[in-house]
């Protein structure tokens, strides 16, 4: 028994079975991270001032990410059309390149961008403790400024005791009042020598840039998470065709291996269009 | 009779490769590990069947506790601390946490675990591609995926019972930042514990439907026989197409949303937890941040299509019963398909008249208020259309019969309940009594449930070749639709009354539950009323499970077309082989036509081409003509 329209196209719906299936899927991912974006709106607009932080994530990056997802997206149209042009050796390059690139977008998110992350630490500040560490937030200025409070010490964790945090602070904690730490800056500002010691009963909670540190690094390791598992997936998807197991595929008919190839391409120009959307909501927003 | 079966010694190629190829296949795959669509819906169909026994079982129990509070359970009461453990059913007498596990499980159960997967995934594995003239699902594997992603997100639902603490006990909408911190503490572990194992269950069952949404789209697209057009599709492909939708676009965002719960749960983020909250006395150490009324959004934007999902399917069912069993062709086919169509659309924009008592604000519940009552149009149509179909027919009271007509009253009843529902202060005093658990009931269960037994009832003979037991089958229907009323007829006057759905002791403790008298009985006293007529509709299913096995091997034999209906699965011989039919058919006519003017039989089957004379007389089929 074989299932018709497999490789070659229906007649009246102009479509063969798996690329009316991968567009299907992709609505439902659609829905998926719409429900999770959904929730980063609803939850930062809700956000309560100062909770919501700024310039926390390394841009450039970042943007190295996004160029590496974009030219993937392209090498993979190239793998796709050497394979309709019927050269295999151009299409395993081009398919190496593909993969290539995933596993560096992968590498740079989980080696390094997010332990950097779980190295950092930050305090919030009971509210009725806020002035007591004024020099190191900056608040009568901001307020000046109308610009939204300080209510948070990040830095580097150097110790702590029973009674206090010693923390190498940020350089938006160690010149509050400079009007350059009023912005994000695009390449990020290494933490400096300057310490400060935060004393346990005036912090509200502490902890490492966490899920649970704020809404925003729960949204960004969620999202960023469930990306990062998508981009895995392509991943093993490519180099399944990229093994010679594929080959043999290729040598009995090399247009079930293109369609192979259009519909993952597809999924991997999905996953590349997700980041276009988290790149500027966590990086740059 | 018809072509397919008068060829009994042809051996075509195809058939025969077809015939080599099952002949391979070992046992395990072919009934266990099988990726044909058929092996895959009876494995869906007695999954679904079990799930909803069980889910109906724990509501026997907890019928018990409602009529009789406090009071130890006889018999089984004995038995049940052995199975469950020791903390839930201390002396027979049930814990306030082991009941509201029950009651929590018993809608996911119902819901997830038992009529999707039978509605949508049973019925429509084995009678879709069939219906369309298909030789298999476009994508088998993925099918097989479906199955099997469904029956993992069940044993973990069912697992859940048995860990520490119980299965999750925070109703089965899951409302935050209740289920957040259900579960948790001492005595817990951090992830094998009962709501963290339904967050997790959910995924796989969330996988499973997704995976088939797309292959019954997908197929339904792709797969029609020739001459099958859009419009010559049988009203339960059309059906199934709509809900197979529904699925795809609208439980990803519960997804989402379960991802984020499960998070909190586990990785302690604050997504639907507000700051400032003291659970047992004492402040949470949580970021704060969140907000409850997401996961309400994200909740019921998968809830309400889900609403649909579950009686779409089964207005497919009694569709094609219907028309069969009335011998004429469905009324105004066209308004039925756009009508369901209409529904789908309007299904993703009701879903917040679930939370009118959040306070969302009078202009979000005004415009939901409005699309809630815009629904009920093409709701009302397909059940106008249902009536007027059986107006001037000559109706034959099969029981598959008995059960599709039975569902009209029923759901008609369920959807004009939900009417006061639509408005929100008329909902503001009926929210969360028994008047929602009856409403909703009258819909999923005399509703849905009884167009799920019409359908087995109906297309047993193709998966098997042989007929259930009549005599049993109406045996089984009576005491259950009687049933049925008495359980959810007098819940609408508990509700009214104002009896809350989640009072533990029945309403014993409370005097709104007992001061007024209902036809001389007070809200509570009804309890035991109720709870009897659900005991006996148990007992009134033991006739159907046995004549359901009994007939597998011991039913009446017949022939590939029982009912003499139309579809084209009907071509095909019963039980259908892999591959399915023995002439890859092709169709000419409309799904309907039953008494065609002039024709010597009062059925003539899609695959029948339309002969020269038939051109000439054939008139538009007769409207009835309503005086």
């Amino acid at each position: 028994m074989e299932i018709p329209y497999t490789i070659s196209t229906r007649p009246d719906t102009g479509l063969w079975n798996a690329k009316v299936g991968i567009w299907l899927f992709l609505a439902s991912e659609v829905m998926l991270f719409g429900g999770l974006f959904s929730a980063y709106i609803f939850l930062r607009l809700d956000a309560a001032p100062g909770t919501w932080p700024h310039g926390l994530l390394n841009v450039p990056v970042g943007t190295m990410n996004t160029a590496i997802l974009i030219l993937s997206s392209v090498t993979v149209v190239l793998a796709w059309a050497s394979l309709k042009m019927r050269r295999y050796r151009a299409y395993w390059w081009y398919m190496l390149a593909t993969i290539l690139c995933g596993v560096i977008f992968l590498t740079v998110k989980l080696a390094y961008e997010w332990p950097q992350k779980f190295e950092h630490f930050g305090a919030y500040i009971k509210p009725e403790a806020l002035g007591k560490y004024e020099k190191y937030l900056g608040n009568q200025r901001r307020t000046e400024k109308g610009l939204e409070p300080r209510i948070e010490i990040t830095g580097h964790l150097h110790s702590q005791n029973a009674k206090e945090y010693e923390v190498a602070l940020d350089p938006v904690n160690a010149e509050p009042d400079n009007p350059a730490m009023d912005r994000p800056h695009f390449f990020p500002l290494p933490v400096t020598d300057k310490i400060a010691n935060i004393e346990k009963e005036d912090v509200l909670r502490a902890t490492m840039f966490l899920p649970t540190h704020n809404t925003y690094f729960a949204s960004y390791f969620t999202i960023t998470g469930l990306h990062g598992m998508h981009v895995l997936g392509g991943v093993l998807v490519f180099i399944y065709m990229w093994l010679p197991v594929s080959k043999k595929l290729y040598q009995r008919n090399p247009e079930h291996l293109a369609n192979r190839v259009e519909v993952s391409g597809l999924f991997w120009h999905f996953v590349d269009l997700i980041w276009i959307f988290v790149f500027p909501l966590f990086y740059l927003l | 009779m018809d072509a397919s079966t008068s060829i009994e010694t042809h051996h075509e190629p195809h058939g025969h490769d077809a015939a080599h190829e099952h002949h391979e296949l070992g046992w395990w795959r072919k009934y266990i590990f099988s990726t044909d669509h058929k092996v895959i819906g009876i494995q869906y169909g007695l999954c679904g069947l079990v799930f909803l026994f069980f889910g109906f079982c724990l509501m026997m129990m907890m019928r018990w506790q409602l009529a009789y509070p406090g009071q130890a359970m006889p018999v089984i009461g004995k038995w049940l601390p052995h199975i469950f453990g020791a903390g839930t059913m201390p002396d027979g007498k049930m814990t306030p946490d082991f009941y509201n596990s029950l009651g929590a499980m018993h809608g996911t159960i119902m819901i997830f675990a038992g009529v999707v997967p039978l509605a949508f995934a049973a019925f429509g594995n084995f009678v879709v591609p069939l219906q369309i003239g298909a030789p298999d699902m476009t994508f088998p594997k993925v099918n097989a995926a479906s199955f099997w992603a469904f029956a993992v997100g069940g044993v973990i639902m069912m697992i859940s019972f048995f860990v520490p603490g119980g299965a999750a006990k925070s109703g089965w909408t899951s409302y935050t930042p209740l289920a957040a911190f259900s579960d948790t503490g001492p005595g817990h572990n951090p992830v094998f514990n009962g709501q963290t194992l339904w967050l997790i269950g959910f995924i796989f069952l969330i996988s499973s439907s997704l995976l088939g949404a797309i292959n019954f789209i997908t197929t339904i697209i792709q797969l029609r026989a020739k001459g099958l057009t859009w419009m010559r599709l049988p009203f339960f492909v059309w059906a199934q197409f709509v809900t197979a939708f529904l699925l795809l676009l609208a439980f990803p965002p519960l997804e989402a949303a379960i991802v984020m719960q499960l998070m909190d749960r586990v990785a302690h983020t604050s997504f639907f937890l507000p700051a400032g909250l003291v659970v047992n006395g004492a402040p949470v150490s949580i970021s704060g941040g969140g907000s409850p009324l997401l996961w309400q959004h994200l909740f019921w934007f998968l809830g309400h299509p889900e609403v649909y999902v579950l009686i779409l399917p089964a207005f497919g069912i009694v569709a094609e019963i219907l028309a069969n069993n009335s011998r004429k062709p469905l009324w105004g086919y066209k308004s039925l398909v756009f009508s369901v169509l209409v529904i789908g659309f309007l299904s993703f924009i009701v879903w917040a008249h679930h939370m009118w008592l959040t306070g969302m604000g009078s202009a979000v519940s005004a415009f939901f208020q409005t699309t809630t009552l815009l629904i009920s149009i093409p709701s009302v149509i397909i059940l106008s259309a249902f009536f007027i179909s059986l107006w001037g027919g000559s109706i034959r009271f099969t029981v598959p019969m008995l059960f599709a007509t039975a569902f009209l009253p029923m759901f008609g009843i369920g959807g004009l309940t939900g009417i006061p529902l639509a408005f929100n202060s008329a909902d503001l005093y009926l929210h969360d009594t028994y008047y929602i658990i009856a409403h909703f009931h009258y819909i999923v269960a005399p509703g849905t449930i009884f167009g799920l037994f019409a359908g087995i009832y109906y297309w047993f003979p193709k998966a098997t070749g042989r007929k259930m037991n009549d005599f049993w089958g109406k045996v089984h229907f009576w005491p259950t639709l009687i049933c049925m009323n008495v359980i959810f007829l007098p819940m609408f006057l508990q509700g009214m009354a104002g009896m809350h759905r989640r009072w533990y002791d029945g309403g014993q403790g409370w005097t709104v539950a007992n001061e007024h008298t209902i036809w001389g009985l007070t809200g509570f006293q009804w309890n035991q009323p109720i709870s009897w007529a659900a005991w006996i509709m148990g007992l009134a299913q033991i006739p159907f499970i046995i004549n359901f096995f009994w007939s597998i091997k011991r039913g009446e034999k017949v022939n590939d077309n029982p009912w003499e209906a139309t579809t084209l699965e009907w071509t095909a011989p019963s039980p259908p082989p892999h591959g399915n039919f023995i002439h890859t058919p092709v169709a000419y006519r409309g799904p309907y036509e039953y008494s065609l003017p002039g024709s010597e039989r009062d059925y003539t089957m899609q695959n029948e081409p339309v002969a020269p004379a038939e051109r000439t007389r054939r008139k538009p089929p007769a409207e009835p003509v309503l005086v």
